[in-house]
């Protein structure tokens, strides 16, 4: 799988036969519109939210300018990326603040979607911002779960309050009075999971809203959630005019179509991604990334941004023309560390990579590993860096003693070069090589 | 209630049900683009993926061709039947006992909820019943277990948070010897199926039962929220490629979500469809019907 794997190599298919430059016609569109319709659905967007989204792409598109610096179909991709981003961006990512504390937040949403987890990471983040967050356990329904916050709010280190399996409404209402008398400006109350279809539950949610009138109602939803997100966000936003969304789960390799249908049905800010099962695991969401991942292409367009502001044009030259003759050298792959650093955090860059480059996992190449490599690589002999079959087993010994790191490391790093190399060769398609050269990882 | 009408009962509720959509669909017309179109359509809304969907239609043009079937009502039973043969390919066996079933899935899908309720089923049917709490990562994740535990009455082996998870099913082997269990249910914590640590982590669960268990049927069964879209294939894939998996259960069906990933997962992986999740207390699983399963969809 390439840069453009997926729905760009369609794309690119279609429109290989059109070497021309100039605007795209109806026709162009429609063939292109039929691959990214495919590419939504396959990404989990709602089906008619797909259609409609597809019928205001194209009627955009129509007679748009392709720019110079691009494809046919990397202009259809750039077309309708941006109208992702437009449409799940939004200004208004930052938690509500409550005019009199303490701030009232709830979480709600389906079994298993990941609130109490949420609880305890917003907790902790806000505790990071110098605020003072009380947890709130009002799920009295699932096994163990006032344990389960109750752990989780220690590891936070932020305050506690539940009330056994008394009504959540009461023990909403005691948590906020108590946050008001010991000071704390902030109360994160967790509610049990429930479908949006359970009319008892639902009236349940109501009841605490209009108890306790928070300042924040977040739906929180599982990122690998299918076709039926649209009524589940429509239903809970129906019952409860949610202030927002957060997506969890956005570790994993979903391409997370639910976060466009949320949005198109119901036109509240996704504020937070869940990005993991720890307590720092939470990001501000980012539309960009999530309109790539959608459309199943990483985020190429970005990367390529990006790559151009802060790459050294005579150093990628050079670099080109060794990949080209196949003389990549270790000097060379020093190069790309150096630049891989300079675009940005390394595993930033991975959640970028589409294909197969994708699946290398921040946990695989971490940037501690990247120093590592860079002290090995300084300590070869400038012969050895141009000549890597020169590295014998007592070279590797010395290497390794030179840098201060184990033989182990020394191999591991000789290993990924040579399997660099090795998909450098593999890649014969031109624009690919240099883009990989850009980022070989 | 049945199956049947424990999923229309969700599914009565949203506003347009699919049992209005296809009524719609399926009427005295004669077969033409448009039905098929629509018929894309009711497939792809129950999660069942555009590949898969295409691979039915393709299938129901030909059906309906060698039939002869003009009108769009009599496609239905054809439609059933493509459906229902692709879900009947893997049928679970009984189980052997004495038998382990280690159970795993990604994260919040209802893993310990499904072994909790497997623990009242095995018990009620008069088996012996033994619990392993190998989920020692999640905030109390054993106490969970416990109550399920002490709700049937049964066994449960744990050990400290943040203690080795193999240690554990080791543990819970011994003590499901000592007792002579029937069934030991292990439960793990939620991973997701892209992270190369934690697929070791189970790897090496897998190991332990094989070497300290090998007189038992061995079945390594991965649990899918029916809520998930298309990412439930990639779970599958990379849980299968980790483990080899045995049998794949389905939870949260009493929502309005169909599940219908399923059918990919029937035709391209050699698995048992063994439970169905359709709620929250103990009694709230069903075994797998494909035609009670397909009957919800359509
Ligand atoms: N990988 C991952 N797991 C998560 C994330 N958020 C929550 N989880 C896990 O999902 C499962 C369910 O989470 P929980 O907070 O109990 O969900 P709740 O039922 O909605 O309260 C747990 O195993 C969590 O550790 C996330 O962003 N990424
Ligand atoms: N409605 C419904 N909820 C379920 C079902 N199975 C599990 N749950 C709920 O889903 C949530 C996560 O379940 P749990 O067993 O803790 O998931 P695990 O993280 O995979 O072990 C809990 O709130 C369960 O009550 C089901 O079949 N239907
Ligand atoms: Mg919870
Ligand atoms: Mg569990």
């Amino acid at each position: 799988m390439g840069m453009f794997s997926g729905l760009g190599e369609k794309l690119n298919h279609i429109f290989s036969k059109l070497a021309h430059r100039g605007k795209l016609t109806e026709l162009e569109i429609k063939q292109a519109m039929r691959e990214v319709r495919v590419a939504l659905l396959e990404a989990d967007v709602n089906f008619v939210v797909a259609k409609d989204f597809i019928n205001k792409v194209s009627e955009k598109a129509v007679g748009e300018d392709i720019l110079k610096s691009l494809t046919p179909g990397q202009q259809v991709i750039k077309i309708v990326k941006d109208e992702l981003v437009a449409l799940m961006g939004s200004t208004n990512q930052k938690l509500e603040v409550a005019p009199s504390p303490p701030t009232v937040i709830m979480l709600c949403g389906l079994q298993g979607a990941g609130k109490t987890t949420m609880c305890g990471k917003l907790g902790f983040l806000l505790k990071k911002q110098g605020k003072k967050p009380m947890l709130v356990a009002c799920d009295i329904y699932r096994p163990a779960a006032i344990n389960q916050l109750k752990v989780v709010a220690g590891n936070a280190n932020v305050d506690f309050y539940e009330k056994g399996t008394q009504s959540p409404v009461k023990t909403a209402l005691e948590a906020i009075e108590l946050a008001k008398r010991k000071g704390l400006d902030t109360v994160i109350i967790d509610t049990a999971g429930r479908l949006q279809i359970n009319a008892e539950l639902m009236q349940e949610l109501e009841e605490i809203k209009k108890a306790v009138k928070p300042t924040e109602i977040l739906l929180t939803v599982d990122a690998m959630t299918g076709q039926e997100a649209v009524n589940v966000a429509k239903e809970f936003d129906d019952k409860l005019n949610i202030t927002g969304v957060i997506l969890t789960k956005l570790d994993g390799d979903t391409r997370g179509g639910a976060a466009l249908s949320i949005k198109a049905v119901t036109g509240k800010p996704i504020k937070f991604s869940g990005i993991g099962e720890k307590l720092g695991d939470l990001e501000p969401f980012h539309p960009d990334r999530m309109a790539s991942r959608i459309l199943g292409m990483g985020d190429v367009l970005t990367l390529i941004e990006k790559a151009q502001e802060s790459v050294n044009e005579e150093q990628m030259k050079k670099l080109e023309e060794n990949i080209r003759k196949n003389t990549f050298t270790f000097d060379d792959f020093l190069v790309q560390f150096e630049q891989l650093s300079k675009i940005g955090s390394l595993s930033d860059i991975l959640a970028m990579l589409p294909g197969t480059m994708g699946k290398f996992k921040p946990e695989d190449i971490d940037e501690s590993r990247v120093k590592v490599y860079k002290a090995i690589i300084q300590s070869m002999t400038p012969k050895e860096r141009a000549n890597p079959d020169l590295i014998k087993a007592s070279q590797r010994k010395r290497i390794a003693k030179g840098s201060g790191t184990s033989i182990q490391e020394v191999n591991q790093l000789i290993k990924q070069f040579e399997q660099v190399k090795l998909m450098m060769k593999n890649q014969n398609n031109p624009r690919m090589k240099k883009l990989m050269g850009r980022r070989f990882f | 209630m049945g199956f049947f009408s424990r999923l229309f009962e969700g599914m009565k509720k949203t506003k347009k049900s699919f049992g209005e959509k296809l009524k719609y669909i399926f009427t005295g017309n004669d077969i033409d683009e448009d039905f098929y179109e629509e018929l894309e359509f009711v497939l792809v809304s129950s999660d069942i993926g555009v590949e898969t969907t295409e691979y039915i239609i393709d299938e129901l043009r030909e059906r309906a061709k060698k039939n002869k079937v003009k009108k769009t009502e009599d496609c239905k039973h054809l439609l059933k039947e493509i459906l229902v043969d692709i879900l009947s390919q893997n049928k679970p066996e009984k189980l052997g006992s004495p038998c382990v079933i280690m159970v795993l899935g990604v994260n919040g899908v209802g893993k310990t909820t499904t072994i909790g309720k497997l623990a009242k089923k095995f018990t009620d049917e008069g088996k012996k019943v033994v619990l392993a709490a190998a989920d020692t990562f999640r905030a109390a994740a054993s106490d969970q277990l416990e109550v399920w535990a002490n709700r049937a009455k049964v066994k449960v082996v744990t050990n400290e948070h943040g203690v080795d998870p193999a240690a554990v099913v080791y543990d819970s082997i011994q003590a499901a010897k000592a007792r002579n269990a029937d069934v030991l249910l292990i439960d793990t914590a939620g991973r997701l199926h892209n992270k190369a640590v934690l697929m070791e982590e189970l790897k090496k669960i897998s190991r332990v039962v094989n070497k300290e268990y090998p007189e038992a049927e061995y079945h390594k069964m991965v649990i899918v929220d029916g809520a998930t879209g298309q990412n439930a294939i990639s779970q599958v894939e990379l849980f299968n490629e980790a483990v080899e998996l045995t049998d794949v259960s389905i939870t949260k069906l009493d929502g309005t979500s169909k599940g219908g990933f399923l059918i990919s997962l029937a035709k391209d992986f050699d698995l048992a469809i063994r439970y169905v999740g359709v709620g929250e207390t103990a009694d709230d699983l069903l075994d797998f019907d494909p035609k009670e399963f397909v009957d919800a969809i359509l």
